[in-house]
């Protein structure tokens, strides 16, 4: 069994235009000391998707009879569906799922100390005195590369800079010894430089604690250097899977394809920037078919009607597309 | 090529900031002594990370920030204006010379008006066009130039996607015909697939109608892709500029090149993690003495700590501002 | 590529009818959007709705009752009279038009307190339209102390009234015990409510948008200033100042100026709080980008404030004058209820309620409480329509995702 598996995820928002669907039957799996990227622009799901696992959504979300999503812990299966009561759901929430968030000042109470933070956390969660849970926080402030951590464990998140925040946040994540990490857009309000520094502390992490990642971003060149699998989202479909050499070196569906065309690389300066066509149809207008039909330079007459499944192309690598592979390409 | 749109000779902005009442109020030394010159016709990329004070600098150059010291000059062709000094009449004339566009097309465009209206505003305020009819004529051609769709200059922008609206800022920006535009971070917002078009657009709009772009942009794969000119921003100052090519392939001040190793490459065996910069950008309001990139340069000398380096021309057209740059171009590798 | 790019509804292909509606909703305006949001919320609409017949009511309070609220109009054959509701049938069978039966009254020798008797088979008819007492639209008459100040316009009259009675009295509500129509009181005290209230609101707007604007647009020392001044003023206890003001006005004084002069005072005082609100959105629109956009064009502070910032928060204007107008119909109901306001004959709520907290009335004419009901329903209906103009007009909820 994987360490979280989620199956024929779909979510629907209920609103005042009626049911807005935001994932579409999604299906994946994360592996103990794997992490997965999960990959899409804005009204991909990718971040609903997450915040399923967590049981995070607000209350006008509306799962699929279908829907399942499983954690494989060492005290026996979850499901996470099940958890009803806040003592339930203290294992998906800070037990033994953690998030990172992209904003971190978002995250710390203002007027909290980020120690008390971290403490308070870990008396929740992991039953120990506040000493050794002051001692245990220090040494992950630590860890995560914080400077002169007995200092900070005192202050205020708005006394440190945004590199200093995002580990800081991290270390809180990972105090609890979390089997499941989810990031969420964790460096995209990073500068580039301080990202650099950050995504190569999760790469060290990741070896060290041997914990699962899912990993949420919309730039395509930190999954390649984070991820070991990716799964790239359109409009709430997973529309391709594989591990990240397969899909980045070789990408099957159309838009994985084009979202790597309208990249600009540094390793070919000539190479022109090709947009895929038209704008990312609004979650109230969803296209019948395949949901890339619209702005896909491959379709077919049949793309508008027939809703694509995923088809193996290779080992682990598998993209959800009518044309792909079968004759168009 | 010594023909400049705008020629920035060390242009200094300084914010003062809070403080108490009595006593010398602290400063932000936003921009200090930056030159640059800008060619006519060309597009030229500012490149740096937050607090390195590129968006001041492009604000300066529309005047819509202070120039506390320095020069900036404009010129086309038989107009010539000191940007520090300009008459209320000269002023109004540069408004209609010099244009910007914005980073966030929800919050640049007023929700109130339709599109025709705000494409249109310039036209009207600033009084090129004097009947209905010939705003409308403008407003029709700049917006089928954008490649919106004339049908729907009715339409208030609530309608319309990122991609849309940051066409109808590039439209409104444009309408007036500037010789100038400073792009502010115009496709950060936007998502990959529709950054490329508004990339494309921008790039065949100035071959159209022979604009000089200022592109300021955190994302220096974007600017790689775009401009053909980059200046790179540390902390307020100039460190290097150079012709796209140049700077990309044999990049000489630390800070560019740990800038592009810090890009995640596409490729995953690529980590790069060989020239990974320690620490973080120091405050603007309490800037290190010496050279500004001192704190956190891995070649840092005590001569780095105490001296400012002024910029100094390593190859043609390409100039750098260390003391170094000379010895580490020659041993350590780009 | 001009197709596929500027076509937003690329989606499946939509019925004409359909069309319309998204094209209708993508030109629709702010005020457009507003009303449709606003439509939607249903215990606003209701509260609307009530807000509008009361407001109806108010102006067209003279031309609604059947008799002049004031002593003039007493009827003082009906005392302390129940409320009368006209009926359809009686045991002497049914009618098409609705009556009332006759009354009449007597004094109780013993406890001497009049007694009513109807009269079962006296049946006295409703009639509509009828010619009654006779009021003024549009009169104007003020005057201040001084012979000079005195300033009168005299209108219009009528005498046509929606109902009355062929004969005898017709007391929907009942009576006071001076024999005035509670009804008819009710109907007018309506209308001061929302006078004073509309005054009040008008000042304190005027006032708040002039310094709440200037500390605003301006910022810096004079914003520190101004703020200084709007706290002092916001520290100044309301009752103690009244009771200072209640003792100067003279008692000469006119209902009418009277209740002119009070809606000054509740504009007076009511401004700081408007006068924050304002700064606030000015200054967090003052630096919207499409501010700066507008300044880099050319555009002069003027054009500035007209057609960008004006607009942008006339919808929170409105929200805010909207919420505070029940401030204003309290603040009087209370002043007038200590007897620190209004006074007879106008008629407001507050004055009405000062007459039920006598324990006679409280025990036997349960009637004279039928105003506090409107006064309630006032309230509540502008804190409502208050409430969901503010959900609707706040832009982060729906059209920004």
């Amino acid at each position: 069994m994987s360490l979280l598996s989620v199956d024929n995820l779909t979510l629907q928002f209920q609103t005042d235009e009626g049911l807005v669907t935001a994932v579409d039957n999604v299906s994946f799996g994360v592996e103990a000391g794997e992490v997965l990227g999960l990959v899409g622009e804005s009204g991909s799901g990718k971040s609903v998707t997450a915040k399923s696992i967590m049981k995070l959504n607000p209350e006008n979300a509306v799962y699929g009879d279908e829907s399942r999503i499983a954690l494989t812990l060492p005290d026996g299966p979850v499901d996470v569906f099940s958890l009803k009561t806040s003592r339930e759901m203290e294992i998906v929430r800070g037990g033994s799922v953690s998030m990172i968030f992209q904003e971190p000042m978002a995250s710390f109470a203002p007027a909290i100390t980020i120690g008390d933070q971290m403490v308070e956390q870990l008396v929740l969660h992991k039953k120990i005195s506040k000493k050794e849970a002051k001692e245990w926080s220090i040494e992950m402030l630590a860890r995560v590369g914080i400077s002169d951590a007995r200092r900070r464990f005192d202050q205020y998140a708005f006394q440190l800079s945004g590199g200093m925040r995002q580990r800081a946040m991290i270390a809180m994540a990972l105090s609890t010894n979390p089997k499941l990490l989810i990031a969420d857009e964790p460096t995209t309000a990073l500068d580039v430089t301080i990202q650099a520094q950050v995504i190569d502390l999760m790469k060290d992490l990741v070896r060290e604690y041997g914990m699962g990642i899912v990993f949420i971003t919309h730039d395509l060149g930190v999954i390649a250097q984070t991820a070991d699998k990716v799964a790239v989202m359109y409009l709430g479909k997973l529309v391709e899977y594989g591990a990240v050499r397969d899909v980045i070196r070789n990408p099957i569906h159309p838009y994985t394809q084009g979202l790597l065309k309208a990249l600009p690389r540094l390793d070919d300066l000539d190479a022109p920037l090709i947009p895929v066509p038209g704008d990312i149809p609004s979650p109230l207008e969803r296209p019948t078919g395949c949901v890339f039909h619209t702005r896909c330079p491959m379709a077919e007459p049949a793309c508008a009607q027939q809703v694509p499944t995923r088809r193996n192309f290779g080992a682990g690598h598998s993209a959800a597309c009518l044309v792909a592979g079968g004759g168009g390409v | 090529m010594s023909d400049f749109v705008i020629e920035a000779d060390q242009l200094s902005v300084h914010y003062p900031i809070g403080g108490s009442l009595f006593g010398p109020k602290p400063v932000v030394r936003a921009v200090e002594k930056v030159s640059l010159s800008i060619p006519r016709g060309s597009f030229f990329g500012l490149v740096g990370e937050s607090g390195s004070g590129k968006t001041t600098f492009g604000r300066a150059l529309l005047r819509a920030a202070p120039i506390s010291d320095g020069y900036v000059g404009y010129k086309d062709g038989e107009v010539q204006y000191d940007l520090a000094k300009l008459t209320k009449t000269e002023l109004k004339d540069y408004r209609k010379r010099a244009q910007l566009i914005f980073q966030d097309p929800y919050a640049a465009l007023s929700p109130r008006m339709t599109v025709r209206d705000i494409i249109a505003e310039p036209l009207e305020v600033m009084g090129i066009t004097t009947t209905r009819e010939e705003t409308d004529a403008r407003v029709r051609e700049i917006a089928a130039k954008c490649r919106l769709n004339l049908e729907h200059l009715r339409r208030f922008p609530h309608a319309f996607s990122g991609g849309q609206r940051q066409r109808i800022s590039i439209a409104r920006a444009l309408v007036a015909n500037p010789r100038f535009v400073v792009a502010d971070e115009s496709v950060a917002a936007l998502d990959v697939s529709i950054q490329a078009d508004v990339l494309n657009l921008l790039k065949s709009l100035q071959a159209e109608l022979g604009l000089t772009f200022l592109f300021i942009s955190h994302d220096l794969s974007v600017v790689a892709h775009t401009c053909d000119h980059v200046a790179v921003m540390y902390l307020g100052r100039l460190v290097e500029t150079a012709p796209t090519r140049s700077l990309f392939t044999a990049p000489r001040h630390p800070y560019t090149k740990a800038l592009l190793s810090a890009i995640p490459s596409l490729d995953p065996d690529d980590t790069g993690r060989a020239q990974r910069l320690e620490g973080e950008i120091p405050s603007p309001t309490d800037p290190p003495p010496g050279c500004k990139f001192n704190t956190r340069c891995p070649h840092a000398t005590d001569q780095c700590r105490s001296e400012e380096p002024q910029l100094a021309s390593a190859a043609p057209e390409h100039q750098v501002a260390c003391h170094r740059w000379q010895e580490l171009f020659e041993t350590v590798p780009a | 590529m001009t197709d596929t790019t500027a076509n937003p509804s690329s989606g499946p292909e939509l019925s004409g009818e359909e069309k319309a509606r998204k094209e209708a909703y993508f030109t629709a305006s702010q005020g457009q959007l507003i009303w449709a949001r606003f439509k939607k919320n249903r215990s606003a609409m209701i509260a609307g709705t009530v807000l509008l017949l009361l407001i109806l009511t108010g102006i067209f309070a003279p031309f609604l009752s059947p008799y002049d609220p004031t002593i003039a109009g007493a009827d003082k054959d009906y005392r302390n009279g129940a409320p009368q509701i006209p009926m359809f049938c009686d045991h002497n069978g049914c009618s098409m038009r609705p009556f009332l039966h006759g009354v009449e009254r007597k004094r109780n020798l013993k406890t001497l307190r009049f007694e009513t008797t109807i009269n079962i088979e006296e049946r006295r008819y409703l009639q509509f339209f009828v010619q009654g007492w006779e009021y003024k639209y549009a009169a104007f008459s003020f005057d201040l102390p001084g012979e000079k100040n005195e300033v009168r316009f005299n209108g219009f009259s009528f005498t046509t009234h929606l109902f009355g009675i062929d004969d005898g009295g017709i007391h929907l509500f009942g009576t006071d015990g001076t024999g005035k129509d509670i009804f008819s009181r009710t109907l007018h005290a309506v209308y001061t409510s929302l006078a004073v209230g509309t005054i009040g609101v008008v000042i304190s707007f005027v006032l708040a948008l002039l310094i709440g604007g200037v500390a605003g647009y301006f910022g810096g020392w004079i914003d520190s200033v101004l703020q200084m001044i709007t706290d002092a003023i916001r520290t100044v206890p309301a009752i103690p100042l009244f009771m200072a003001l209640a003792a100067f006005v003279p008692d000469e004084w006119s209902s009418e100026t009277r209740f002119f002069f009070i809606s000054c005072i509740l504009g007076l005082i009511g401004w700081p709080t408007l006068a924050r609100r304002v700064r606030t959105h000015l200054l967090s629109e003052r630096n919207q980008e499409y501010v700066l956009a507008a300044q880099l064009c050319g555009s002069s502070s003027g054009h500035i404030i007209r057609r960008h910032l004006l607009p942008s928060f006339t919808s929170y204007i409105i929200v805010d004058l909207v919420i505070s107008f029940p401030y204003m119909v309290l603040s009087e109901t209370a002043l007038s209820f200590i007897g620190l306001g209004l006074k007879e004959p106008v008629n407001s709520l507050g004055v009405m309620l000062q007459s039920v907290s006598e324990a006679d009335v409280l025990l036997n004419y349960k009637w004279e409480f039928i105003p506090v009901i409107f006064f309630v329903a006032l309230v509540m209906a502008f804190v409502f329509v208050g409430d969901g103009l503010r959900d609707a007009a706040d832009p982060y909820s729906s059209t920004k995702k």
